[in-house]
């Protein structure tokens, strides 16, 4: 795998669910390091693109390539074993169990042989501990209920739990869609950690406020079809958000058009 | 009994909302409260208000002779041993409520092959987990399959089996009561197992010592522990360390908690399920296989109700009816509870009719106090 090739790459992907197509000719290329931001607005198709990429779907049309070579997933935890993580928005963790049993549910580490086989506590605790410590969430105790987090700390959990179990392409479908200022910074912070840590991200959002800070290059959906993908360099806020709406309710779009251009002009000032 | 701690919780949580000003004091609040919402807490706490009661009203009445005790850990066996595979199934979301049926169907299975067609006891033992375990498999394949919920499909297996059992137990042999399994079973490598006693050294000497009662003509008054209560030990410990110790028991409490959330991580939900189902149906037999070798007999009619005291059981161990939550010791303390408080109201004299009425209230209350802890164990949220 030469550096160029992209980590996980889609061309021309459709889907179809009876009339209604879903997806129409997608493309679009990750590469380690990166972090993608797909964004869009309801209806836009971001949620069958992931769920194709992880291995729920599987494309009609089209194909996937993961580190160059054409891919099909029967199901998440083919994608999962390949190193495709998803952390889908609210059902990543289980409210019930610990944070320690949720960090290793599926993958517990075991120690012990034949009927004496069993889940390794001590280590796993230990190991759900630092790696939350990693991420800046002290947890005094790991066999408290994921309950008792705040919406942002499951958010990161479950990122902490993908990065750890070694995933090269990180998928976050509306990690930050339910979650207020504070924490969903707390969310963008470690999407960063994760870029800094070679995976390449790809980071499903309706929110551009999410989008920028974080994202390097943007993926524009709409209606079942993508408008292309662009660097940062390459567009600003309001292009991003005008080809998100679809030239639809401009007239609302415009006013908040103008009202981004003014803080823009009083940050440019202030800086 | 739960109302105690009931209150003593809510008192917890008030003085903690009281202090719960920083982010340190939250975080003490978290532990505080992972104390309180142990799921075997009420059932113990209960335990212990029951044996106050009893202790208190029925101390007199032999209730607590060794042969008193015996028996009600007999009754507690019995129920402790569904419970457990019921509570097991429970957190990992699904109900069985053909456990009953299975117990009298899976009796039968056992009583007229080595009756009335000469089969060794052993081999009617063995079909009858065969047999059991394959309708768990069913039931569970259904329920994955269909997408149901397991209260439907398993109701429905409440009455086939039942039906199965009278219907084939006429058709074969004329009569809804099976006997004579004592004969057959006399000498069988297999039927000690389920039926018999051990420790008859140690009841001979504590008699000779005078610690237990002897009967007029020498005997102990009890002549060692009902393999039924040795069954309910011995599955307890191992129902509790694969629950809490292995990767399966977080399978189960993963598959209960959320199966989707379950499955995007790759736990096998549905062969979790599937095998739970048939333990509880393995647990049904174990409990019919004790009692027809214990009595001798198998009756299509055995088992009635047994479904729903197993749930009964299972909630008032702390297991939550949506699943994800629970607790093989706090199931076997509820079934403790059933079975003092069924032999209390005998030897108390009690009219048995107030027994219902109790686990009624019971059910209630545990439910009740259940969805309380789930509330803080959740963080309210």
């Amino acid at each position: 795998m030469s550096p160029k090739t992209p980590m996980i790459e889609i061309e021309n992907v459709s889907k179809f669910f009876g009339s209604v197509i879903a997806l129409s000719k997608v493309s679009m290329a990750v590469h380690a390091g990166e972090v993608m931001c797909l964004l869009g607005d309801n209806g836009s198709g971001k949620s069958t693109l992931i769920k194709t990429l992880s291995g729920v779907h599987q494309p009609d049309e089209g194909t996937v390539k993961f580190e160059g070579r054409d891919v099909l997933f029967d199901s998440p935890r083919d994608a999962l074993d390949m190193g495709i993580a998803t952390v889908f928005q609210d059902l990543a963790m289980v409210p019930l169990m610990s944070i320690t049993r949720n960090f290793f549910m599926g993958r517990e580490p075991i120690k012990g042989s034949g009927p004496l086989q069993r889940f390794d506590m001590t280590m796993a605790n230990a190991t759900a501990k630092s790696e939350m410590k990693k991420i800046g969430i002290d947890v005094r105790d790991p066999s408290q209920a994921v309950g008792t987090l705040s919406g942002g700390e499951r958010q990161c959990v479950a990122i902490a739990r993908a990065v750890y179990f070694g995933a090269k392409v990180l998928i976050l479908d509306e990690p930050t869609s339910a979650l207020g200022v504070s924490q969903a910074s707390m969310v963008l912070k470690y999407i960063a950690q994760a870029r800094a840590r070679n995976l390449a991200v790809i980071f499903i959002t309706h929110n551009v406020h999410h989008a920028f800070p974080v994202g390097d290059r943007f993926t524009i959906l709409n209606r079942g079809q993508s408008y292309g993908t662009f660097s940062k360099n390459d567009v600003s806020r309001e292009d991003v958000l005008g080809m998100m709406a679809g030239g639809k309710e401009l007239q609302e779009l415009e006013k908040e058009l103008e009202e981004f251009s003014r803080t823009d002009a009083v940050n440019a000032v202030n800086a | 009994m739960s109302e105690a701690v009931t209150m003593g919780a809510e008192e917890t949580k008030m003085v903690d909302d009281g202090k719960a000003s920083t982010d340190e004091r939250i975080r003490k609040e978290a532990r505080l409260k992972s104390l309180f919402a142990r799921p075997e807490l009420g059932a113990i706490s209960g335990t212990i208000l029951v044996f106050v009661f009893f202790i208190i009203v029925a101390s007199d009445t032999g209730m607590f002779s060794a042969k008193g005790v015996i028996n009600w850990m007999e009754v507690s066996a019995q129920l402790g041993i569904i419970a457990i595979g019921a509570c097991l199934l429970m957190i990992a979301g699904e109900f069985d409520l053909s456990i009953g049926s299975m117990i009298g169907f899976a009796g039968m299975v056992i009583a007229i092959p080595t009756t009335h067609w000469g089969w060794p006891i052993w081999v009617s033992i063995l079909m009858a987990f065969a047999f059991a375990m394959l309708v768990g498999y069913i039931n569970g394949l259904i329920v994955i399959k269909t997408g149901l919920p397991s209260f439907i499909v398993t109701l429905a297996f409440l009455y086939i089996l039942r039906g199965l059992t009278i219907g084939l137990s006429r058709l074969l042999t004329n009569r809804t009561l099976v006997g004579g399994v004592k004969k057959t079973a006399a000498g069988d490598w297999l039927a000690p197992v389920f039926g018999g006693e051990i420790g008859k050294p140690i009841f001979v000497w504590l008699a000779s010592m005078e610690i237990i009662d002897t009967l007029p003509n020498g005997e102990p008054a009890v002549t060692g522990i009902p393999m039924v209560i040795v069954w309910w030990l011995i599955l307890a410990f191992l129902a509790s360390w694969l629950l809490l110790k292995t990767r399966f028991g977080n399978w189960i409490f993963a598959s209960g908690g959320d199966a989707l959330a379950a499955r995007n991580v790759g736990v096998p939900v549905n062969r979790v399920k599937i095998l739970l189902f048939m333990g509880t149906a393995a647990c049904a037999t174990i409990f019919a296989a004790c009692q027809v070798i214990d009595f001798g007999s198998a009756d299509s009619q055995r088992g009635l109700l047994k479904e729903f005291e197993a749930i009964i059981a299972a909630v008032i161990g702390g297991a939550l009816l949506t699943g994800g939550y629970g607790s093989v010791i706090g199931a076997c303390f509820g079934a403790l509870i059933f079975g003092v408080v069924q032999m209390g109201i005998f030897y108390t004299g009690v009219n048995t009719d107030w027994f219902r009425v109790f686990l009624g209230i019971m059910l209630l209350i545990a439910v009740i106090f259940n969805n309380y802890i789930r509330k803080i164990v959740t963080g309210g949220r």
